[in-house]
Order: C-alpha cells, then sequence, then structure tokens
C-alpha cells in the first residue's frame, strides 16, 4: 500500500507520521534525535511503520472478530513482545561493539577480566528483559539509550564491585559504544521479529493458541502488506541540515498549522512551544498560514528552558508542572533566560522562598513571552490549538488558559494527547499532496 | 519498502560573479577613501555627515571631502570587522542595545581609525549633522564631537507629520542654511560659497537620479532584472554616499543604466554573487534595513529560493526619488531643503505605509518582508503595524526577520532561513488558494 511519511526532526526529539491515502493516520514514531539527524529520520520513520503495522493488525483482526473482545489485549502483548524482541536484538548489539572496545594501554591486564564482566552484566540485563516489558511496567523511556543505558550503569557498578574490576572501564566501553549502536539501523526483517514476538506470547499463554491460530491467515496477509514509502516530507529545526532533498522539505511553521488544522479544523491560532523556539501561527480555515511570529535567535522560555530548570533542581522534567501546580502563591519572574535560570532559581532558594511557588513564577513567565509572541503575530482567534512538548505540561496549560482568558476573552482550547507529532502530521499531509500533485502531472502529460 | 532518501552536502562555493558596474564602484571607492586618508598630505579638509540628508553638493562647494561614518560602519560589516569594533566600543561603555553603526564606528576610532585602505582615517574638521528623523546621529555626533574636539554645524529638518512639505518648512530650512550652514561651512573651509558651483553640482545630480530611478523601475518587469535591495544596495553606493553631483556618478550610472537595460531587454533576471540567478519564483518588497555582517549568506537564502526583491525602502534612506523629486540647480537651496524633507527616515509611519503598500502593487510583489533591526529603533518603531496595515491594504502577506546593521551576534541564520523559508511557502500556499496546496 502506498504510505505518506512526515518526519519533523526537533532539537530534543524526532517525530514521524505515516499516513495512508485518505489522511488518515496510521502509525506515529517518535525516537531521540542524536547528534545525527540522518539516523534520528530513519529510526524514527521506521519507530512510526512498526507502529503502522499494528493499526493494520487493528483493521485487520479487528474486521475477522475482533478475537472475541481480546484483540487490544492481544495487541498489547504483541506490542511488549515486539518492543523486547526488539530490545534484546540491541543489547545484543551492543555486547558485541563493548567487547570491541576492550583494546588499549588502558585495559592492559584486564581485558580478560573486563570482558568477562561484561558477559555478566548483559546477562543480567537479558535476565530482567521480560520484566521490564511485562503487562504495567513502567519504564522510564522507550528510547534504547535510556533504558540500556540505566540499567547497564547498575549492574555495571555490582559486577565491577563484585569481580574487583575497575568500574569506569566498564563505563568507558559503554561511552564509547552506544553512540555507535544507537546509530545503527536495526538489523533483521520485521516480519521475523513480529514472528518471534507471536511465538514468544503463545508460549507463554498457550490457552489463546487456538484462538490465534483462527486469525493467523490475517496475521499473515497483514505482515505482507508492502508499506511503501511513497512520498516522504521533512520538517523541523534541524531543516539546515535536514537529511532530504529540497522537494521533499517544507517548513516546520507550515507545518504546524496544517498538522493543528487536520486535528482540530476549526483552528485559527496555533502556539507551539518547542526545544529551542516557540512559534504563535494563525492560519485560515483551509489550514493555509496567514501569519506567524516566532522567537529570534535567543531561545529563552522554550522547552529548553524547563530542560535546564529540571536538572538545576533535580528533577525529571515530568515532575515540574506537578509540583508547580501546588503553588498558591507564584513567584513574579520576569526573566527566561536560560543563562541566569540556574542562578535565578538559587537565588530565590536561598531567600527562602517554596520550591512550587518558584516552579509556578517560572512557567508564569514562560507563557508570558508566549503571548508576547501570539500577539505580534495577530492575537488569539477561535478555536486556538496549543502543541509541542511543554503542552503536555498542567502547569504551563493552566497559566495559558488564564492569560488567553485575560487577553481574548472565552476561547476554545485544543491540546491534543498526540500534540508532540502535530509538526509531522502536517508534513505527512504535505507528503500525501505532493505525491498526489506529482501523480495528477503525470496523468497531465 | 524504500528507505528515508539521504542527500549529501552541496559542493563548495564558487567565486563571486560582479557585474561590471560593481567594478566600476569598487575603483570609485576606493579612490576617495584614497583621497581622505591622503588629506593630511594634500591638505585637504573632510567633513563627516550621514547618509539620510548627505548634502554632497554643498559640501563640495567648500572643497570638503565628504567622510560618511555610516558608510565606514556597513564597510567594516562587510569586511567582517564590525564585530570587534563593537565590542571595543561596548568595552568604552556603550551598551549592548546602542545602535551598532555608532559602536562600529566608535570601535574602529578606537582601535586606530583604519580605512578600508589599510590607511589612517585623518581626524574630521566638521561635523555637518543634517537631522532628518534619526535621533541617533545627533548623539552619535555629540560623542564625535567630544572625541575630536572639532566644530559640528546642525541643519534641523522638520519631521513630515502631516505627510507634506509646506513652504515654511522649506523656509525654515534655507534660514538654516544660509544663517548657520554656509557661513560655519566658509569659516571652516576658507572656501567662499558660490552658489553657481552649487548650481553646476547640482545639475549633474538630477541626471544621475534620472538614471538611477529608470534602474530602480526596471524592477516593474518581470522577470525583474535587478533585485533592487541586495542589488540596490551597491546601485545606492555613489549617489547615496560622496559622489552625488559629481561627473563620476553621472558617467556611474548612465554606465548602469545601459548595463540593466541590457539585461532587460534580453529578459535576464539579476546577477547574483553565484551568476545569474535562476527561475523568478517569488517577487517581495523588502522594508528596513539589510544584514551587512552576513550579507551573502542573507542574500542567497533569497536567490536559493527564486526570491528577488522588486523594491524596497532601504534603497531611499539617502533620498526618495521615484515620486518625481530631482534636485533643482534653479531652486539651489530650496532643492537641499526638500530633498532633507523627503529622505525615507524622515517620512512619517503614514507614508512609510503608503509607500510600500505602492510598492507591492505596482512592482506586482508577492507580499512585503520586513527585516527588523536589533539596534535601530528609528526604522524599528511601528515596523509591526506597518506590516498589518500593508498587508490589510495589498491583501498580500507580509512576513518579520530580525538581524542587525553590523553586530555579527543578532545574526541567527538558521533562525533568519526558517522564516524566510517559512514565508515563501506561505506565498505559494496563498497563491494555490483553498484548493489543497503542497
Amino acid at each position: 500500500m502506498k504510505t505518506f511519511v512526515g518526519i519533523d526532526l526537533g532539537s530534543t526529539t524526532t517525530k514521524a507520521v505515516v499516513l495512508d491515502e485518505s489522511s488518515q493516520v496510521i502509525g506515529r514514531g517518535i525516537t531521540n534525535s542524536r547528534s545525527n539527524y540522518a539516523t534520528a529520520a530513519r529510526v524514527a520513520s521506521e519507530e512510526a511503520r512498526i507502529d503502522g503495522r499494528f493499526t493494520l493488525f487493528r483493521r485487520a483482526l479487528g474486521a475477522a472478530g475482533g478475537l472475541h473482545g481480546h484483540l487490544d489485549e492481544f495487541l498489547g502483548a504483541l506490542e511488549r513482545a515486539f518492543r523486547m524482541e526488539q530490545f534484546l536484538e540491541q543489547l545484543e548489539d551492543l555486547e558485541a561493539t563493548c567487547r570491541g572496545q576492550v583494546k588499549g594501554e588502558r585495559f592492559t591486564g584486564v581485558e580478560d577480566g573486563i570482558r568477562e564482566a561484561l558477559v555478566e552484566v548483559f546477562k543480567r540485563l537479558r535476565e530482567e528483559a521480560p520484566e521490564l516489558y511485562a503487562p504495567g511496567a513502567k519504564r522510564k523511556s522507550d528510547f534504547f539509550r535510556d533504558i540500556a543505558g540505566s540499567r547497564y550503569h547498575n549492574h555495571s557498578e555490582d559486577v565491577a564491585r563484585e569481580s574487583k574490576l575497575p568500574y569506569d572501564l566498564l563505563l568507558n566501553v559503554y561511552d564509547k559504544s552506544i553512540i555507535e549502536v544507537e546509530n545503527r539501523p536495526p538489523a533483521g526483517a520485521l516480519s521475523e521479529k513480529f514472528r518471534r514476538a507471536l511465538d514468544r506470547i503463545l508460549a507463554a499463554d498457550p490457552t489463546i493458541k487456538a484462538e490465534v491460530s483462527a486469525v493467523q491467515d490475517n496475521i499473515e496477509s497483514t505482515l505482507a502488506i508492502d508499506l511503501e514509502e511513497s512520498y516522504v516530507v521533512g520538517t523541523g529545526y534541524g531543516r539546515v541540515t535536514l537529511p532530504f532533498s529540497k522537494d521533499h522539505i517544507r517548513s516546520e511553521i507550515l507545518c504546524h498549522g496544517l498538522g493543528a488544522h487536520m486535528m482540530y479544523p476549526g483552528t485559527r491560532t496555533v502556539l507551539d512551544i518547542g526545544g529551542q523556539d516557540t512559534k504563535g501561527i494563525q492560519v485560515d480555515p483551509n489550514g493555509i498560514v496567514a501569519n506567524f511570529q516566532m522567537n529570534d535567535r535567543c531561545a529563552a522560555g522554550c522547552g529548553r528552558y524547563l530542560g535546564y530548570i529540571a536538572d538545576e533542581m533535580n528533577m525529571g522534567l515530568h515532575e515540574l508542572g506537578p509540583m508547580a501546580m501546588k503553588s498558591d502563591r507564584p513567584a513574579r519572574i520576569n526573566s527566561t533566560c536560560t543563562v541566569f535560570a540556574g542562578a535565578e532559581l538559587r537565588d530565590r532558594l536561598s531567600l527562602g522562598e517554596r520550591r512550587e511557588d518558584i516552579l509556578a513564577g517560572l512557567h508564569r513567565a514562560i507563557i508570558l513571552r508566549a503571548i508576547s509572541i501570539i500577539s505580534r503575530s495577530g492575537g488569539v482567534t477561535n478555536e486556538f490549538t496549543f502543541t509541542g512538548g511543554v503542552a503536555k505540561n498542567e502547569a504551563a496549560v493552566r497559566e495559558l488558559r488564564k492569560l488567553v482568558k485575560e487577553n481574548y476573552g472565552e476561547v476554545t482550547i485544543n491540546i491534543n494527547p498526540e500534540s508532540i507529532y502535530t509538526g509531522a502530521l502536517g508534513a505527512s499531509e504535505f507528503a500525501r499532496r505532493a505525491f498526489e500533485g506529482g501523480a495528477r502531472m503525470e496523468r497531465a502529460a | 519498502m524504500t528507505a528515508t532518501k539521504i542527500v549529501t552536502p552541496k559542493a563548495a562555493a564558487k567565486d563571486v560573479e560582479k557585474d561590471l558596474s560593481m567594478r566600476k564602484q569598487k575603483a570609485m571607492m576606493a579612490a576617495h577613501y584614497d583621497r581622505i586618508t591622503s588629506a593630511p598630505e594634500t591638505g585637504s579638509k573632510t567633513c563627516c555627515t550621514f547618509v539620510p540628508g548627505n548634502l554632497n553638493e554643498l559640501i563640495m562647494c567648500f572643497d570638503l571631502l565628504n567622510n560618511l561614518p555610516e558608510v565606514n560602519a556597513i564597510q567594516a560589516g562587510l569586511r567582517r570587522a564590525s564585530g570587534n569594533f563593537v565590542l571595543e566600543a561596548e568595552k568604552i561603555g556603550h551598551s549592548e542595545d546602542v545602535c551598532t553603526y555608532v559602536k562600529s564606528d566608535i570601535g574602529m576610532a578606537a582601535k586606530g581609525n583604519i580605512a578600508p585602505n589599510g590607511k589612517k582615517f585623518p581626524d574630521p574638521d566638521v561635523l555637518l549633522l543634517s537631522y532628518t528623523g534619526c535621533f541617533t546621529f545627533m548623539k552619535w555626533f555629540e560623542l564625535l564631537r567630544e572625541q575630536y574636539k572639532c566644530e559640528t554645524i546642525m541643519l534641523h529638518t522638520p519631521y513630515m507629520a502631516d505627510g507634506k512639505v509646506t513652504p515654511n518648512m522649506i523656509e525654515y530650512m534655507v534660514k538654516q542654511l544660509k544663517e548657520e550652514v554656509i557661513p560655519k561651512l566658509e569659516r571652516i573651509s576658507g572656501v567662499k560659497f558660490d552658489i553657481d558651483r552649487l548650481r553646476e553640482s547640482l545639475k549633474q545630480s538630477a541626471k544621475a537620479e534620472d538614471d538611477l530611478v529608470r534602474v530602480l523601475q526596471a524592477a516593474k518587469a518581470k522577470p525583474s532584472p535587478i533585485d533592487a535591495y541586495f542589488g540596490g544596495i551597491y546601485y545606492i553606493g555613489p549617489i547615496f554616499g560622496a559622489f552625488r553631483g559629481t561627473e563620476d556618478a553621472v558617467d556611474y550610472y548612465r554606465f548602469l543604466r545601459e548595463e540593466v537595460e541590457a539585461r532587460l531587454a534580453a529578459g535576464q533576471g539579476p546577477v547574483t554573487p553565484d551568476g545569474d540567478m535562476g527561475e523568478e519564483k517569488y517577487r517581495l518588497v523588502v522594508e528596513g534595513p539589510p544584514n551587512y555582517t552576513n550579507f551573502r549568506q542573507f542574500w542567497k537564502m533569497f536567490y536559493e529560493e527564486g526570491a528577488v526583491v522588486v523594491a524596497s525602502s532601504y534603497t531611499k534612506v539617502g533620498g526618495v526619488y521615484d515620486f518625481g523629486f530631482r534636485h533643482d540647480p534653479d531652486k539651489p537651496l530650496e532643492t537641499l531643503a526638500e530633498y532633507c524633507l523627503g529622505v525615507y527616515t524622515n517620512r512619517s509611519l503614514p507614508m512609510r505605509i503608503e509607500m510600500l503598500t505602492n510598492y507591492v502593487n505596482e512592482y506586482q510583489a508577492d507580499g512585503l518582508l520586513i527585516n527588523s533591526i536589533k539596534s535601530c529603533n528609528s526604522f524599528s518603531a511601528g515596523q509591526l503595524l506597518i506590516m498589518r496595515e500593508v498587508e490589510k491594504r495589498t491583501g498580500k502577506p507580509a512576513a518579520f526577520v530580525e538581524s542587525d546593521l553590523v553586530d555579527p551576534r543578532y545574526f541567527s541564520a538558521a533562525n533568519i532561513k526558517n522564516r524566510l523559508e517559512s514565508y515563501l511557502q506561505m506565498v505559494e500556499q496563498k497563491r494555490a488558494g483553498g484548493r489543497a496546496a503542497a
């Protein structure tokens, strides 16, 4: 089948959306942007195609009777088993790469010891994999680097202690290997991984065998569908060095405008707060951008700012919002300069201000800056769609609602749970239109 | 399943292509700098003044060499020297927000005052402030007066708040010229004022102005044979600087006009540093000065996309000629007054809006792009309002990019490229109208 891929290369994450010919989203994928855009684009689109495969399973199996009400359960198990297959495969790659790094002067005399230690570390990592992918298990992140990294650190520390080897040597081989591994696209055919995942769940729960056998043909025919990448459009802040040719690049502003329009056709104003920029966009009833404003070269008050604050407070990024929500007396903070964020924070803490009040003040400062950008782009017109990573932050959303109401009255504010994919969604629709346009021209010729 | 397409980086840059007129201008500028830096040996005196309200014909009547600090700052920007000058000025105590032309000039003086020819600039003998709407000019000369301990003359031009020149305004300015400016220049230079000499220069000015207008208006053609912003900045060089009223300028503009007319006749587009521009895809009107530290990079962002600037307000800062004004040798002092009153910086916001609106319409542009200069309040104040109003009146989309004159720290290429390309794609979408645009 023909598919259309939109890839949004952000400063932090790379997102991909796969559309079918009727503009329906069939898959979404996300990965960390790394220092390598080409790999990030490849991985994100691969992830979106994997996700798309699940959509196709859902469609096929749903049409075939839906496994008597167990479809969600089955697809959930299949996805977990598939992710684990992927994880184990990358773990194997990481182990081989780490072994290859045990060389040179630093390792003189301890090569064998370190190699043995690596065998032990990876044995433990493999053993705990089923636990990481058990139903209901919470993973800190879905990116291999994050999952493998934190577990590797724990296990290697234990193994180093037990075998009386220097811990830093084990860390050193990991550090030298991880970038290489994450920049290497996963090997092996996807269909095989799906089949192995299926075998794994059947082995774990033989009672569903009969039910699954009944739809085996549907599963196989779904796996046989070729997701042809008919057209790709890339967008994002990394556009200057996007790994695509010019015909395959669209402005992120246009992609966000169109993406927001596709999610909420009534959208007239879009605010996007991403990692390093904030954009205010006005769109017409067709999703065409009518006007826009964005921050200049200074990324003060963008998503990255919250990242620094989180680091400074030794908290997770996702913990900032909930803590700020506890404040009833937000601190007055005017500066959103990321460079001075740490100093301002420490000053205020030393003056005895509460963490939650400071955080609430910081969130307000970000939104004040965003409101200024929106007003320069032409203000807020109903409906208003908020996108980007910061749209997931409840404290930021609370401030935004307040300020929009104060300045523009009652306005419908849309925040989509998939808002992080807005730019990629718009890009995928541009891809579909470009393909359609090309086909039209071919027909005319 | 096909893989994501990967493209390789572009090939290395080629040599810069130049029109013959550009080479001619370069030689003129070099000769002028040599005249200035050799003033101590030749015994010539120098006068500093600004581009808007530049009274070059009058200055020449007193055998003074016109040394324009703005032009020197631009030269420093183009040669990538301004960054250090700006830092030097900040070290002396000038704040980050001050006009970077000022800081480049002050920093250059602090670092030995070396001209583009590698020789030292002489200290000015007089600062002639022809005030035309930019308040910073006044502060700039206050600083220079302090530094060089030289004489300062001010000609005050009333602001065109009501959008028209009245006989009172002209009278007020002529009175200043007669009673203040000319007597002082006579005393400082030791040369007696000769009104016929002024008339002679003004006659030359009008000839060059005619040709300049024909060059700029050639951009009404499709495709435009010139870029009226990036290319335009070269075209205005002589007439906005020390050459208006000279034979050199008359020759240059005749030559330039012929060159442009030949391109026009051949249906050619503008010449860019990378050679002939390809297909003209977008026609833009630009408001605001350019960035000089990354001038070619900035221009390239336009011509790579097939965007040509067909009219700009910046090419009118040293004089607005396309609405009919010419220096008139029959009314020598009155015409100088009228010239000062009309320069772009002295025009009110409604006049600027009207001018830009006309440009968008007459030059059949796709829209208006504003390059907002971080350190220039004179241009930036009101620009968003200008943008909205021009958008409303023309129905064409407008956009905003931000940079600076000669401070390289304010040029963020990725940000500007992002906005510019977004804007051009927006224009494309609007052209396609409501139908599904790719």
